[in-house]
C-alpha cells in the first residue's frame, strides 16, 4: 500500500489542475457568450 | 454631430472601447458578417459580437477613429446599433453570477475528490481496509472539504446570517446548520478513529444546491440582458444647444435642468420641460393614454415619452417640478411600491414550517436515544445524522429547478421576467386589467382602409411617405410596404410632403392642404382616427389612420375568460374611444378617462373584494397601477418607468404572451407544489432510517442524490410543449 504515498498526491494534483484550468477559462471570458461560441466553431475563417 | 464621449471607456495602450447594443441580428451568420466587415475598418483593433446578449464590444485606436463611423457602417449593413452602458444592477448581477460559478467549481472539484476517497472507504469497510488507511483517507477528505466549504458555502452562510439577524428563518438556515454540524462531527469522529465520516454528504449537498442557484441566476441574467437592449435602442438622447446656435446630440444623462433642447418633427421627446419656441402637435398616448394629439406652443409643458408630430420645438428642460403629471406619477409609484405587501415566496413558507420541525425532530432523537440508554456520544451522532439526511437538498432545489425551466419556456414564448417571484404570483391571478392604448391596441398607428385605395396609388403614396418623419406617414409607408423613396421631395412643415413626378404634382398630408376635405369627410371616421390625404393632379384619396387592436386580441381575451378570469379595461383615454375598443373585444367592464391615482384606487378596490389582479399596461400613467397590482406585465414598447415597475415584459405585436404567461405560471406553480410534496415524501422515508441510527454516509449519499434527481426531473415537465393556446 506504499503506492498511496505518491498516488494520492498525484490524484489531488490532477484535480487541482482541472479546477485551475476551469477558473482560468472562466476568468478569460469563455462562458460569456455560449450561443456565439457554438457557431464560431463551425464557421469558416475566410468567409465574409 | 453625435456626441458619444459619455459611452467611451479609455483603455491602456492608446486604445478606447465602447459597447453597442445591436438590433436586427437574426442568425449566427449576422455575427460573422458584422465581425468580418468591421475587421476591415482601419484602426478598429477588436470587434467581437456577443450572440447571447446581442452586444458588440468595439476597441479602436483612440483619436484615430470616430466611433460614429462604425455605427454608420453597421447601419449600411442593415443593423441598428446604439451605444450601451450597463446599469449598476446588471453589473452587480454579473459579478454575483461569476462568484456563484466559482463556488460551484470549487464545490464540484471537492465533491469529486472526496467521493473518490469515500467510495474507497465504503468498499474497504466491507473488505480489508486497515484503521490507519481509513484515518488517512478521512484526514485527506477533511483537508479538501474544510477549505472548499469555507469558500463555496459563502452564499448560504451569508444569507442564513442575514435571515437570523432579521429574526427570521429561510432555507439557508437549516442548510448552513446541517453542513457545519456534518463537518464538525466528521472531524471529531475522525479524531476518534471512527468508521463513518460525512465529509462527502456536506460537499455534495453544496454542489447540488449551488448548481440550482447558478442556473436560476443565469436564466434571470440572460432575460435581463435581452430586456435592457431595447432600452438602449430607444436611444435616450436629446439634441442640446451647446451655444445659442450650435446643437449636438447627447445622451439624456448629460442634459440638465435649464438646458435648451431641440425636438424635430417625428422625434420622441426625451426630456420633461416647457416649450419656449415653436408650434406643433404632440402625441401623448404613451403618457396619458389619450390618442388624440394636443397642440403645443410656447409655454406648453411636454413630457419625456411623448412624440412631436408636426413642427420643430425648442424645449427648456425643467427639473421634476411639483404639480406636474410626472411628479404625481413618481409620487404615486413610490407610495405603491412602499405599500406593496411583500409576497412571501413558496420556498420561504416551506422553510418556516420545515426548519423548526427538523430541528425539533433532531433534538427529540437525541433525547430519545439517551432515555433508551444510549451514550451521549452515540445519541448526538444519531441526532446529527438526522440533520444531515433532512438537510433540504430536494427542498432547496424544488423551487429553483422549476423556476429555471419555466423562465426558459417563457423566454422562448417572448416573455422576459423582471422579478424572481413573478411566476408564483402570476399563478394566483383571477382578474386581468388591461390598459387600452398601446396594450390592447398596437403601439403604432395603422392604415385602416388600405383595401379601398387602388394598389398603384397606395404604392406611390407609400414611397412619398418615406420622405416624411411624421408617424402617420410612417403608417402609410408600412401599409404600402414601400422601400424606394422618391427624389426631390419637399416637406411643408405642419402640412405634408410634395414632389413633382412625371410632370404630375403629388401631395401627401393634411386633407385641407391636398384639397381632399370631401374624401376625408366620406371616411366617416371613428373619433380616434386621423385622416391623411393623397393627391395626384386631380385624383384625391383619403387614408384613415388609427391605432388598431393587436391582431389576436379577441382570441386571447376569450381564452382568458375560458380560464375563468375576469377581464377589465382601465384607460386614460376618452370614453368613446375606450367604448369602441371594449365593444370590439367584447369586454363589458371598462372605465375611461381615469387618472393614475384613480387607476390605483380601482385596483385597491378589486383587492378589497378579495381578487388578485394582473395589470397589463404600457403608459407612464399606468406605472403606479402596475406597481400596486398583485402582479404586472408590460409590452416591450412601454415607457421606461412602466417597464421598470412591471414584473415581466413581453415582446412582439401579439397579445398571446399574456395568456401563455398565465398558463405556464399556473403549470409551474403546480410543479413547485408537487416538488415540495416529493421532498416531504423523501423525508418521510429517510428520517425514520436516520432516527433508527441506520443512516450511514452511503445511505445519505444515495438518498440525497436520488431525491435531487427526482425533483429536477419533475421540474423539466414545465417545458413548453407547443403553444397551449391554439389560435
Amino acid at each position: 500500500m506504499e503506492v498511496l504515498i505518491y498516488l494520492v498526491p498525484l490524484a489531488l494534483a490532477l484535480g487541482f489542475l482541472g479546477l485551475a484550468a476551469f477558473l482560468w477559462s472562466l476568468k478569460s471570458g469563455q462562458y460569456d457568450d455560449l450561443d456565439g461560441a457554438a457557431w464560431r466553431a463551425i464557421m469558416d475563417e475566410d468567409e465574409a | 454631430m453625435r456626441d458619444l464621449t459619455h459611452f467611451i471607456e479609455p483603455l491602456d495602450g492608446g486604445l478606447a472601447r465602447m459597447d453597442l447594443a445591436v438590433d436586427g441580428i437574426t442568425c449566427p451568420a449576422c455575427m460573422a458578417k458584422i465581425e468580418a466587415d468591421l475587421a476591415r475598418v482601419p484602426n478598429v483593433t477588436r470587434a467581437r459580437l456577443n450572440l447571447t446578449n446581442r452586444r458588440l464590444a468595439l476597441e479602436w485606436k483612440a483619436g484615430a477613429l470616430d466611433p460614429a463611423c462604425v455605427i454608420d457602417r453597421l447601419a449600411e449593413l442593415g443593423f441598428k446599433a446604439y451605444p450601451f452602458s450597463a446599469n449598476r444592477a446588471e453589473a452587480d448581477e454579473d459579478a454575483e453570477a461569476r462568484f456563484l460559478l466559482r463556488c460551484l467549481a470549487v464545490a464540484a472539484f471537492a465533491a469529486m475528490n472526496i467521493m473518490l476517497l469515500s467510495v474507497s472507504v465504503w468498499s474497504g469497510n466491507v473488505s480489508d481496509i486497515t484503521p490507519e488507511q481509513r484515518d488517512f483517507f478521512h484526514w485527506l477528505s477533511a483537508l479538501i472539504a474544510l477549505p472548499a466549504v469555507a469558500y463555496a458555502g459563502q452564499p448560504f452562510f451569508r444569507s442564513a446570517v442575514r435571515a437570523l439577524l432579521a429574526r427570521s428563518v429561510n432555507m439557508d438556515v437549516p442548510i448552513t446548520l446541517g453542513v457545519v454540524l456534518a463537518l464538525g462531527m466528521s472531524v471529531v469522529e475522525t479524531l476518534g478513529h471512527a468508521e463513518h465520516a460525512y465529509f462527502d454528504s456536506a460537499v455534495m449537498l453544496l454542489t447540488f444546491l449551488l448548481a440550482g442557484r447558478f442556473l436560476d441566476q443565469n436564466m434571470r441574467r440572460r432575460t435581463r440582458a435581452v430586456a435592457s437592449n431595447p432600452a438602449a435602442l430607444k436611444a435616450e438622447t436629446a439634441v442640446k444647444f451647446v451655444t445659442p446656435d450650435e446643437i449636438r446630440e447627447v445622451p439624456v444623462s448629460a442634459v440638465h435642468a435649464g438646458d435648451l433642447v431641440l425636438v424635430r418633427p417625428g422625434e420622441r421627446v426625451t426630456v420633461d420641460g416647457v416649450v419656449t419656441e415653436g408650434r406643433s402637435e404632440i402625441d401623448q398616448s404613451l403618457v396619458t393614454g389619450e390618442t388624440a394629439p394636443i397642440g403645443a406652443a410656447s409655454g406648453t409643458r411636454v413630457y419625456a415619452g411623448t412624440v412631436n408630430l408636426s413642427g420643430t420645438l425648442r424645449v427648456r428642460v425643467a427639473a421634476a417640478a411639483t404639480g406636474t403629471l410626472l411628479d404625481e406619477v413618481t409620487r404615486l409609484l413610490d407610495n405603491a411600491v412602499k405599500a406593496r405587501s411583500r409576497y412571501v415566496r413558496l420556498a420561504e413558507r416551506a422553510a418556516r414550517l420545515y426548519a423548526p420541525l427538523v430541528h425539533t425532530t433532531a433534538l427529540a432523537t437525541m433525547l430519545g436515544w439517551v432515555a433508551f440508554g444510549a451514550t451521549w456520544h452515540d445519541a448526538i451522532i444519531t441526532a446529527i445524522a438526522v440533520l444531515i439526511i433532512t438537510c433540504p437538498c430536494a427542498l432547496g432545489l424544488a423551487i429553483p429547478a422549476v423556476q429555471v425551466v419555466a423562465s426558459g419556456a417563457l423566454f422562448r414564448a417572448g416573455v422576459l421576467l423582471n422579478t424572481g417571484d413573478a411566476i408564483e404570483r402570476l399563478a394566483d391571478v383571477d382578474t386581468v386589467v388591461f390598459d387600452k392604448t398601446g396594450t390592447l391596441t398596437l403601439p403604432q398607428p395603422e392604415v385602416v382602409n388600405a383595401a379601398d385605395v387602388p394598389p398603384d396609388v397606395l404604392a406611390l403614396a407609400g414611397r412619398l411617405a418615406l420622405a416624411s418623419s411624421h408617424p402617420l406617414a410612417a403608417a402609410i409607408a408600412r401599409a404600402a410596404g414601400a422601400k424606394l423613396p422618391l427624389d426631390g421631395v419637399v416637406e411643408e412643415p405642419g402640412q405634408g410632403v410634395r414632389v413633382v413626378l412625371d410632370r404630375q404634382e403629388l401631395r401627401l398630408g393634411r386633407p385641407s392642404w391636398c384639397g381632399a376635405e370631401r374624401e376625408a369627410g366620406a371616411l366617416a371616421l371613428a373619433s380616434e382616427a386621423s385622416a391623411i390625404a393623397f393627391r395626384r393632379d386631380d385624383e384625391r384619396y383619403a387614408f384613415a389612420v388609427c391605432q388598431q387592436p393587436r391582431p389576436d386580441v379577441v382570441a386571447v381575451i376569450d381564452a382568458l375568460r375560458m380560464r375563468g378570469l375576469r377581464v377589465e379595461i382601465l384607460s386614460g383615454d376618452r370614453a368613446e374611444a375606450v367604448k369602441a375598443v371594449a365593444r370590439a373585444v367584447c369586454v363589458e367592464t371598462w372605465c375611461a378617462g381615469v387618472t393614475p391615482a384613480e387607476k390605483i384606487s380601482h385596483i385597491e378596490a378589486r383587492k378589497r373584494q378579495g381578487r388578485t389582479v394582473l395589470m397589463v399596461g404600457d403608459g407612464l400613467n399606468d406605472a403606479p397601477a402596475l406597481a400596486a397590482a398583485h402582479v404586472s406585465l408590460s409590452p416591450i414598447t412601454a415607457v421606461h418607468l412602466s417597464q421598470a415597475a412591471a414584473d415581466a415584459v413581453f415582446l412582439g405585436d401579439r397579445l398571446a404572451p399574456v395568456a401563455d404567461t398565465l398558463v405556464l405560471a399556473a403549470k409551474a406553480k403546480r410543479l413547485m407544489r408537487q416538488n415540495l410534496w416529493l421532498a416531504v415524501l423523501y423525508n418521510a422515508i429517510a428520517v425514520p432510517i436516520a432516527i433508527a441510527g441506520l443512516a450511514t454516509p452511503l445511505v445519505a449519499a444515495v438518498a440525497m442524490s436520488g431525491s435531487s434527481v427526482l425533483v429536477t426531473a419533475n421540474a423539466l415537465r414545465a417545458r413548453h410543449r407547443g403553444m397551449p393556446w391554439k389560435f
